[in-house]
């Protein structure tokens, strides 16, 4: 293992919570409902955070707590098995019906399993109902999509057929690619989680071979051993180099030769290895600073660093598990600065002093960097982006080039903003 | 509970963060988790401000919860203190900081900083964003001009007079996500200074703590945002007998209106009473005859308050616009509303349900709404044209020109964002009907660009294809001729119109009378 600078660092935070996953798993499911447990500020945070950009009826929504549900408990249990109702009726064609638990839900002990419990019994064989937490006091943005997923896993039936579990959102273009390349390299039994439909729940056992596509699935994953499945340890497909490495380790598991591996992804390689050097031209050499927020951090900053030469300067991450990101950790240069947790206020006046050409961070602090002179990425972009794989990894390396590029054109540090 | 897909407004310490932004020299502590910090977005990316809301968030995570988070919250005060040195701070929680009773407001008091606090206690679980901002505003100017309580006369409207200068008036209630706020309060400043008024304090936008204590310097306020300032108003008016304007300035007839009740407030004389009406394009450019089309028009409004009433009567007094439909999220302001909607002899809607907007907005049938972002998209589903007249906030709302909605120039706006959709809807209409000719087919159904085709072309082109256009008809040289005469957007339409209709009679040449029989046929 490289001489990694591990850090903890606790104070305000600035990231958001679990509840934003479902911005993108409604996309992913869209037989399933989101029915946030919550309050109006837990509406207003996936409203903001999905934008206005509502042109059918969103597949989520906020069962939204008052008064008379924070006087008495059971109350709270009959209320909410009204709005589930209400909604069902509504919504004919929902499937799945997720109960998210939120800060609020949380505090007041509100009992979604139950719920849940219930509410399946009511209607069996129609609408499968699970819950998690998306709140902000136990989890922070991707963390969610892990609650929902951990969720599903009960439901999926056992299978002891051979097969390799990709496990994460991925965009349909990019499951589509690997499964073709898979196919291509002689693994032909290859499903997803989460499906394109709720209802498609992969089968899983002990020949379940689970590749990981993000980061950030700590507990689904404990989860899935638990199930049987065998975890295989691997980088994540991310640039040329996580996802030659990610291909490999499927490889190696399904017993296929390294050989075969390299002959069909090395056309993908020098492909890509093309279409990576424009953008190289621009990143190398330039200064990065990830501020925490999807976990994505560390294999970012392993691709813009060794595939796009960039130097680190911090790279911040919400929450690290050693174990899950153990494969990429090494792939990291020397001396690499890795700060879990977050003081916001600190870690802002290190951006300042180290005044970085590139900011990594979140939609509430883009624009303020900017007016200080500093080019940021948002966060939020590289979870709504198809940028897995190996066809992708100019796109990836497009999305941090392209606002240097626009600081060059614009000179940002002379605009004078108020 | 409530079933929320989406709302129109945030919790209320969202809208004590819109005061806290809006000003200069306050902190606010927020005693919430860290997702709660989304709303730093709000203002960093709708408003594309450059600085951060000046808000420092506990963030307590669960472990937090068994220990103890009282402590949590003083260090956060007492790092956000030494850091931003505010000169006013105010303290207060999010809805899950509300269930653990933490109180961080009296905490805050007794650390003994020597600065006011404000403690904010918003019931997110029974109160909105508006409530929030406007409790804020009332609890800031309460706590800044407590000690003056009493220590001065009643505040008369014509002290100017006996101090021997030009009498000043606050602008209050503009904030930060407010709708066109900021040019708002620069229109009205310039309307009130050209008629000898001096502007003493706009509050909460641009104010600092100073400005909030010097208030009282004023004669009168103007109440700008009632969802905002009334509260703040109606305590200056309590304790210091300070008066206050109900006229909001919007359209021409309300801010001859509201100049009128500034200057009767204040016992100042009309010095250009006539030029007022000229001040602005709307009147005239109402009347002229291209806006013949716009009479009677039926539209729906739905909205905030102050917009929607102020729309209902610029729509039926100065466009003469039949209103159909009118509407508010705004509770508190629901009895106003109502007042409005009782005078247009229709039913009000008071709700915070876009759906139940959606299907009032269906049974009206109008054929515009003026509402917000989410209306628009229900007008669009509805296939109806839609101005957006009020928040929520969308960063389309906060354009870079000068864009107000009140005053002359405010009016001006108005007639355009109003009338410009209403002129799409009718191009899209036409689009929609002809919308089979092959010249709207290609992918080209926009008001944008679009280019004419000529009837040549048109017709050449067709002849290209096949000599005999459809099942051997021709058009003859007349036919033509007069088929250029018509304007190109409904041109194919008469084009197959004409020649469906020469099939019908089995008529082998289309000549001009055959185009005007085929008109006199299909009318
Ligand atoms: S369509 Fe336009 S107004 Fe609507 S959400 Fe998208 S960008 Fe905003
Ligand atoms: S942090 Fe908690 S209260 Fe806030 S939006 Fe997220 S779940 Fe809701």
């Amino acid at each position: 293992m490289s001489k990694v600078e591990f850090n903890k660092e606790t104070g305000p935070r600035e990231v958001f919570c679990g509840l934003t996953s479902i911005v993108w798993l409604h996309r992913r499911m869209p037989d399933a409902f989101f029915l946030v447990v919550g309050s109006r500020t837990c509406a207003h945070l996936i409203q903001s955070a999905a934008g206005v950009m509502i042109f059918a009826e969103p597949r989520f929504g906020t069962a939204i707590l008052e008064e008379k549900d924070l006087a008495g408990l059971a109350d709270a249990h009959e209320e909410l098995d009204r709005v589930v109702n209400d909604l069902i009726s509504r919504r004919p064609e929902i499937k799945t019906l997720f109960l998210v638990g939120s800060c609020p839900s949380e505090v007041i002990k509100l009992d979604l399993a139950t719920v849940a419990e219930k509410l399946n019994k009511r209607f069996l064989g129609k609408i499968k109902f699970v819950n998690y937490s998306g709140s902000g006091i136990e989890t922070t943005f991707t963390q969610g999509e892990d609650g929902a997923l951990k969720a599903l896993i009960p439901l999926m039936e056992d299978s002891n057929e051979e097969k390799l579990l990709l496990v994460g959102t991925l965009a349909n273009n990019v499951e589509d690619r690997f499964k073709k390349i898979f196919r291509n390299l002689g693994i032909s039994n290859v499903e997803s989680f989460p499906p394109r439909q709720s209802t498609e729940l992969p089968k899983i056992g002990k020949n379940t071979k689970v590749l990981l596509t993000q980061p950030y699935l700590s507990d689904t994953v404990r989860d899935l051993k638990h199930r049987g499945c065998e975890i295989i340890s691997a980088p994540f497909p991310l640039g040329i180099e996580g996802s030659t490495k990610w291909f490999l380790a499927a490889a190696k598991a399904f017993k296929i030769s390294a050989l075969k591996v390299h002959e069909i992804i090395s056309p993908l390689i020098s492909r890509a290895k093309l279409a990576l050097e424009s953008h190289k031209d621009i990143l190398k050499g330039k200064r990065l600073f990830l501020l925490p927020e999807s976990q994505l951090e560390i294999s970012l900053a392993r691709f813009l660093h060794n595939e796009c030469e960039m130097d680190l300067i911090e790279i911040g991450t919400p929450y690290l598990n050693k174990d899950l990101m153990k494969e990429e950790i090494n792939l990291l240069p020397d001396n690499t600065k890795i700060v879990e947790g977050q003081h916001v206020e600190k870690q802002l006046d290190r951006v300042r002093e180290a005044n970085p050409d590139l900011v990594v961070c979140g939609m509430g602090l883009a624009n303020p960097l900017e007016a200080e002179g500093i080019s940021t990425k948002w966060s939020i972009e590289m979870v709504f982006s198809p940028i897995h794989g190996i066809d992708q990894a100019a796109d990836l390396a497009g999305l941090f080039s392209k606002p240097l590029r626009r600081n060059q054109i614009l000179t940002s540090k002379t605009l004078v903003t108020n | 509970m409530e079933l929320t897909l989406w709302t129109y407004e945030g919790p209320p310490h969202v809208g004590a963060m819109r005061i806290a932004s809006s000003m200069k020299d306050i902190h606010y502590v927020l005693h919430a988790p860290q997702g709660d910090t989304y709303a730093d977005l709000l203002f960093t990316m709708i408003e594309r401000r450059g600085q951060r809301p000046p808000v420092t968030y506990t963030t307590f995570q669960a472990r937090d919860l068994g220990g103890d988070t009282a402590e949590l919250v003083k260090k956060n005060i007492k790092e956000a203190v030494e850091r931003f040195k505010p000169k006013t701070l105010l303290v207060g929680e999010s809805c899950t900081a509300e269930l653990i009773q933490d109180q961080p407001g009296a905490l805050a008091k007794g650390m003994g900083f020597d600065m006011p606090i404000v403690n904010l206690e918003l019931p997110a679980y029974s109160k909105k964003e508006n409530w929030g901002a406007s409790e804020t505003f009332y609890q800031l100017t309460r706590t800044l001009l407590k000690e003056k309580v009493g220590s001065s006369e009643k505040i008369s409207p014509l002290r100017w007079k006996e101090l021997g200068r030009r009498p000043k008036v606050n602008i209050l209630g503009p904030s930060l996500l407010g709708f066109r706020c900021r040019d708002d309060v620069i229109e009205i400043q310039r309307i009130l200074s050209e008629q000898g008024i001096d502007t003493n304090v706009v509050a909460p936008l641009g104010a600092n703590p100073n400005d909030i204590e010097r208030l009282i310097d004023a004669e009168i306020n103007i109440c700008l945002y009632q969802e905002i300032a009334e509260a703040s108003c109606e305590w200056l008016k309590r304790n210091f007998g300070m008066e206050y304007t109900n006229t909001i300035p919007i359209g021409i007839k309300n801010t001859i209106e509201f100049i009128n009740e500034v200057h009767n407030k204040l016992d100042l004389p009309l010095t250009n009473k006539k030029e007022l009406e000229h001040k602005s394009k709307l009147p005239w450019y109402s009347k002229s005859v291209d806006s013949n089309y716009l009479t009677g028009k039926r539209v729906f409004i739905f909205g905030d308050g102050t917009h929607a009433i102020a729309a209902a009567k610029i729509a039926k007094d100065e466009l003469g616009f039949e209103v159909v439909g009118i509407g508010t999220y705004s509770r508190e302001m629901a009895r106003q509303v109502r007042a409005t909607a009782k005078e247009l002899n229709v039913e009000a809607l008071i709700t915070n349900n876009y759906l139940e907007v959606e299907d009032a907005m269906k049974k009206a049938a109008p054929e515009l709404v003026l509402g917000t972002q989410m209306e628009r998209h229900s007008a669009k589903r509805l296939g109806i044209p839609c101005a957006v007249i009020s928040t929520p906030m969308h960063v389309q709302d906060v354009p870079a020109r000068y864009s107000p909605q009140m005053g002359w120039e405010g009016a001006n706006v108005i007639f355009d964002d109003w009338v410009h959709p209403l002129m799409m809807g009718l191009e899209e209409h036409l689009i929609d009907m002809f919308k089979h000719d092959f010249e709207f087919v290609d992918g080209h159904q926009s008001h944008l660009g679009h280019t004419a085709t000529k009837t040549k072309d048109l017709i050449n082109s067709d002849n290209k294809k096949d000599n005999n256009p459809k099942e051997g008809i021709i058009w003859t040289e007349s036919g033509r001729a007069e088929l250029t005469k018509v304007p190109f957007f409904v041109r194919g339409k008469v084009k197959t119109n004409t020649e469906k209709y020469a099939i019908l009679r089995g008529i082998p040449e289309i000549s001009d009378e055959t185009l005007y029989d085929a008109k006199a046929y299909f009318s």
